[in-house]
This record gives structure tokens, sequence and C-alpha cells, in this order.
């Protein structure tokens, strides 16, 4: 396929892209007082001078900043005092049917504590200054999730008690973040992934110009013009710096220890990166000559994973002085 | 103090953007600089607003400094905020006397993503966001708490959504617009109660770029400059249930330190994502009721997060180089319910 027809057809690409961490958090000692109290089946706050009790409870006074140490008792009953009515949930919400986002104000507090609350999908049910108690999870782990919903008061039962007590306080809390994207690679970074499944490396350029980047940014970053003309480059080039890996990685398949490279493709002049494999650690150096190994054509795909890896290619060295402003 | 205007202003949105970061920010950029009259090396600094969260793309932030250029060398900074405030930083800088002009710039694509939930973990980490309440809930609950304080009205809101979206017809940027009868908004179906689908911000992914320069050389590159006269950010405290969400400190202060309570305004351009904020920002900030708000639409009419609070500022301020006012309030936001507020008033030659 030419470049020309590769530009005109190349529909930017869009997949799915997943950003995930599992954040354990550390609670500190006054969250520490108020997790392992859920965990127990009980609500605490703690008095503060400007602002009253404040459920959560909070390290600092919000107006004067004056640390807080005096625990009170709250709840387990309490008033709506706002709510939003979610029609729809979304699948990581905490209830599957329709319920309501609130602010709660727990008897003997004097701020709301955010939550949901559950009125069986029946919006009609839900009402500002509603009395509502929690209804507790099954089984209590010291976290936010201690509560599973608040419920209208009379159908509210009281926390099951604790079977064995925990002496230990709650330290951390474990609060995973995932979100998921429908990515979109870009106008240039589609051409430029397009070429890959068609085993063609391109980079782009600024109409006049003779730098050549890949892969292909949307812009100059000298001049910040349009680099709208692309170019193929070769599939071989120039170690202009490398780096030793031996920390396992998620979604890294290459066996440990294994060598990054920084690769001056023969025609760019952007350092493309890389993985070096079928040579010796101690054999690795800047200025040695790499090619890359392609998948299998049938395995081509628009990723810069259909270069399987890149390998010695054996030619001589390139002296350091050719490739220093790279490096 | 500095006299700083802004001489050159460009913004782009549309509903969603299938281009990079780079690709949707470099004409922008391209634009706003060749209509300041400077070349990009005669601009001192640089400062960008936008969050990486929005796209999923780590370091987006650097990788847009491509479309603006960054050779040789440019003195540059960044905030995880709306480009307004990128423009106060800019504006102190300019103040210290250390740089004369400035480049600022913001953008946001949050069309990959769950606007919603990825502004969910901006929240309380250990109580709040495990909850995933996204942020049209949270405006839903202040909306109610307003609805019940008798701060505001469905009628009024629907009225706020009316008249934003009928004035966004004049505006090229405006991703939601037309002419709606308030009985008509009211007859929708609620998206999360109390609010419509209408009363919530009209997404979209952009760009916006604007050039700040100080004194006498401002009055060279254009013909009437519009002068920064009081610049002020505030914030109210992180925990929801500690604000009284129908007041909004933050916004009354900043309002009032940047001089929007002194002497006579036009018009005010302000960022109010939910119909029923514009009504809880006119109260809090002083705005006369006969005071013309919004004739951009605001974010009821195109609402690129990071860049939107910019787009009011830039907005007030071409509206007052086209000799459509002259002195003006223009309000940024950022956070859940109008947690952060930032205010500058505006002033033609």
């Amino acid at each position: 396929m030419s470049i020309e027809s590769l530009v005109k057809n190349a529909k930017p690409l869009r997949g799915p892209h997943v950003i995930e961490y599992p954040f354990r958090r550390s609670c500190g000692p006054i969250l520490s007082r108020f997790f392992s109290g859920l965990r127990d089946g009980k609500l605490v706050g703690i008095r503060s001078r400007t602002s009253g009790v404040l459920v959560p409870p909070a390290e600092y006074d919000p107006e004067t900043a004056e640390p807080l140490d005096d625990f009170v008792d709250v709840g387990p009953g309490g008033e709506v005092v706002s709510y939003a009515w979610v029609s729809k949930p979304r699948s990581k919400q905490p209830l599957q049917h329709p319920f309501a986002y609130a602010l709660v104000k727990l008897d003997g507090a004097d701020t709301g504590l955010l939550h949901v609350v559950d009125v069986g999908g029946d919006e009609s049910k839900v009402s500002t200054g509603m009395r509502v108690a929690p209804r507790w999870s099954a089984e209590r782990k010291g976290d936010i999730h201690d509560i599973e919903a608040f419920v209208p008061e009379n159908e509210a039962v009281p926390a099951p008690p604790v079977m064995k007590v925990d002496e230990t306080p709650v330290g951390s809390v474990l609060t995973p973040l995932r979100l998921e994207y429908d990515f979109t690679a870009g106008k240039e970074q589609s051409v430029f992934l397009r070429g890959i499944a068609e085993k063609m490396i391109l980079g782009a350029k600024r109409p006049g110009d003779d730098l050549v980047y890949v892969p292909p940014r949307g812009a100059d970053p000298r001049t910040a013009e349009p680099t709208p003309e692309f170019v193929e480059v070769a599939d071989k080039g120039t170690v202009v710096t490398y780096s030793i890996v031996r920390v396992p990685s998620e979604n890294i398949d290459f066996e440990l220890p294994y060598v990054c490279i920084n690769v001056l493709l023969d025609g760019s002049d952007l350092p493309f990166f890389h993985v070096l494999q079928k040579c010796e650690l101690e054999d690795v150096r800047i200025g040695m000559r790499v090619q890359a190994s392609w998948v299998p054509d049938d395995q081509l795909e628009p990723s810069v994973t259909s270069i399987a890896y890149f390998e010695p290619l054996d030619q001589p060295d390139v002296p350091f002085d050719d490739i220093k402003e790279y490096c | 103090m500095r006299d700083v205007a802004i001489v050159s202003f460009a913004q782009s949105n549309a509903e969603s953007e299938i281009r990079s970061e780079v690709e949707i920010l470099q004409p922008v950029a391209a634009e706003a600089i060749s209509q300041s009259g400077l070349e990009r090396s005669e601009i001192d600094f640089t400062c960008s607003g936008s969050s990486d969260w929005l796209q999923g793309q780590p370091f987006a932030f650097v990788m847009a400094l491509d479309a603006v250029g960054s050779w040789p060398p440019i003195k540059e900074s960044h905030v995880e905020q709306d480009g307004a405030w990128a423009l106060y930083e800019a504006w102190v800088k300019i103040q210290t006397g250390e740089v004369d002009s400035a480049l600022v710039y913001s953008f946001g694509k949050t069309s990959p993503g769950d606007i919603g939930l990825v502004q969910a973990i901006q929240l309380d980490p250990y109580c709040v966001t495990p909850l995933w309440p996204d942020l049209d809930s949270l405006s839903g609950i202040q909306a109610r708490a307003c609805l019940d304080a008798g701060i505001v009205t469905e009628r009024q809101m629907a009225e706020v959504v009316s008249r934003c979206l009928r004035s966004a017809q004049d505006n090229p940027h405006a991703v939601r617009k037309g002419d709606y009868s308030v009985d008509e908004l009211l007859d929708e179906p609620f998206e999360v109660s109390p609010l419509r689908a209408h009363d919530c911000p009209a997404n979209s992914d952009g760009a916006t770029v604007m050039v700040i320069m100080a004194g006498d050389r401002a009055k060279d590159l254009c013909e009437r400059p519009v002068w920064i006269r009081g610049f002020d950010h505030r914030i109210d405290p992180p925990a929801l249930g500690t604000r009284d969400l129908t007041r909004i400190p933050s916004a009354r202060l900043c309002a009032e330190k940047a001089g929007g309570a002194d002497g006579r305004l036009d018009f005010a351009e302000i960022t109010a994502p939910y119909s029923h904020q514009e009504v809880l920002l006119r109260r809090e900030m002083g705005l006369a009721d006969d005071l013309p708000v919004n004739l951009s639409g605001g974010s009821l009419a195109a609402h690129t997060l990071m860049s939107c609070g910019l787009n009011r500022i830039g907005d007030a301020a071409m509206r007052i180089a086209g000799g459509h006012g002259d002195r003006a309030l223009a309000h940024a936001a950022q956070g859940p319910c109008l947690q952060q507020n930032l205010a500058v008033v505006l002033e033609g030659e």
C-alpha cells in the first residue's frame, strides 16, 4: 500500500484503554477511628470548635486548622439534608437499581455524610428531611462500604453483632481505581500505526524541512508547525542509548533481564523506543546497528508490538560523533 | 501593579474529537500567536492548564508542548487546573517583573472517558470516591439544596438554559444551542433529578490559547487592549458535607477582591456548568439582576473541561475588544459544586 493511500484512507484508530491502580491508603489515627468504628457497626464523628461535630471525622478544624481529637458517637439514625436521584446507575456505583446519592446528617452530627439511600428504586419514597439509618454490610471490613446504603429508618435493622471483636485498629483502606476509556490515537499516530500493520514505518515532517519525526507527533516540536508530509523510514537503525531492565512488570512478556533501546531509524531524526533481543547483555553498546524483527505477516496489527523486537545487524558501528546529537 | 492586557485569544470546541491533543491545540495556538502580532520567540513565558486523567493519556500535558514549540528551551509551567488559573500564574509572573509577555493555553478531551466518573477521583479518596458519585449527582444534591432553600426555582433554572442556548446561536464555538421555550424545557424528563439533561454542562473537547502582554507594548499590538484590572482566586473546604452548598463564600470573596463589586459592569461571563449555579453565582458575586450574563451561552452551550474558565475570560475580552462593552467580570470555577473560584475584572482601553 502506498503512503498516499494510507494517509487518505486512515480513519483515526480508537480502542479500549484502561487505567487501574490498586491503591491501599494508610488512613492515619483519625480516619482509623472512623473505619474501625464502621467495622464494629458504630459511627463516630469529631467535635470542632467552629463547625460542630464533623462526620466523617476530620483531622483539623476546617476554619482554624486546629488539630482535632474529641471523638463523639453519632447516629445510627439521621436525616437526608439533600439528595439527587440516579435513575441510570453506572456499574461501579454502589447500587444497580435507581437510588439517591444523599448528604445524611446523622443524629448528633452537624455535617452531612455523603452516601447512598436505597428506597427500592421508588423515587417517591425519598425526600429532603426523611429519617434514614444504615443498612450494614453482612461482612464488615473497615471501609465506607461497611454501610451498604442508608434506608428509611423504619426498615433499618441494627448492625449485626461482631462475632469476633478485632482489637487491631484499621490502618489502611483498599481503594482500587479503575477508569475505562475509548482511546483515540489522533490523525498522525493513526497513519503511523496503520503503516506498521503494512510493515512500513512512517515518520512525518514539515514541508520544506529535512527533519523526520517517528512516530509523528502532530507538530514539529521546534517550530510548533504542522507536519503533514509522511515519509517511510527504514526498519534498520542505530542504538543511541539503552537500558537493561531487571524488574518485572505486568504486560511485559520478555524474559528478564532484557534491553530497552532508543533506536535512531535510518532516515529519521527522533529516536524510537523498543526492545533488543538476540544479543548478550555485555554486547549492547551505543552506536551498534540493529534491525526490526517483525511478527509473521498474518499477525501484523496497527500496534508497535507488530515489531516483535529489534536484533543486532552485522554492520560496523556508527561512530559516536555521528549520533551524539541524539544520545 | 503592572498593567497587563489580553492581546489575543483563540478557542476550539467540538462535541468530540478524534484528533490528538497536539493536533487539537496546534492550530489554535498558531491562530492566537498570529493574532497577537508577536513572534513566538518574543513570548517570554508559557503556562498551561490541563489534566491527563480526562483522556487517560499520561503526560499529555508534556506532549502538548509540541503544539506551542519548546525549542530553544522556553520558560514553562503547568497547573492541573482550568487554564484560567494558568492565566493567573502568568499574570503574577508578569507582576514580578521577570517577564513581559505570556502564552497561556489549556485543553481538555473528555469524550474518551466517562467524564462524570473521571471527575469523581478529585474527591475525598477515603470516604467519597469509593462510592463513585458522578459530578451530575453531586451538582443535583446542590441544586436540590438551593431549590429547598428557595434560592432558585425549577422555572428559573429553565430560564437560564433557554436564555443561554438562545445566546449560543450567535457563538460559533457552541456545541449545544437553539431556541427552546421555558415550558418546553420543563417538559423534558429528569436526568439526575432535580437536573434535566439541559441543566447539565454541554461537554465538549477542545483547546484555548491566549496571549497577554504588559504595558505600552500591548497598546502597540492591538487597537483596543483589554486590561486586567483585578484578579483573585479562592477555595472552599473540600468536604462536601462541611459546606453549606447554597452558599459559595469563595466565589463571593474572589469577585469582591477582583473589584467586581466596585463600579459599573457591562456584562459578565461566568462558569456555571449547571443551570442552578448561574442563579447561585449571580447572588454570591453580587451581579445585578439585569446584568447580561453568559452572552456566549457559557458551559450550558460548550463545556470543555480545563478550558471553559479561560474561554469565559477570552470571550469577555473579545467582546470588549470588539467594542461591545467597556468593563466586565469573568469567572472560572472548578471542583465539585463550585468549590474553587476565580474572578477577573476586564476593562477596555
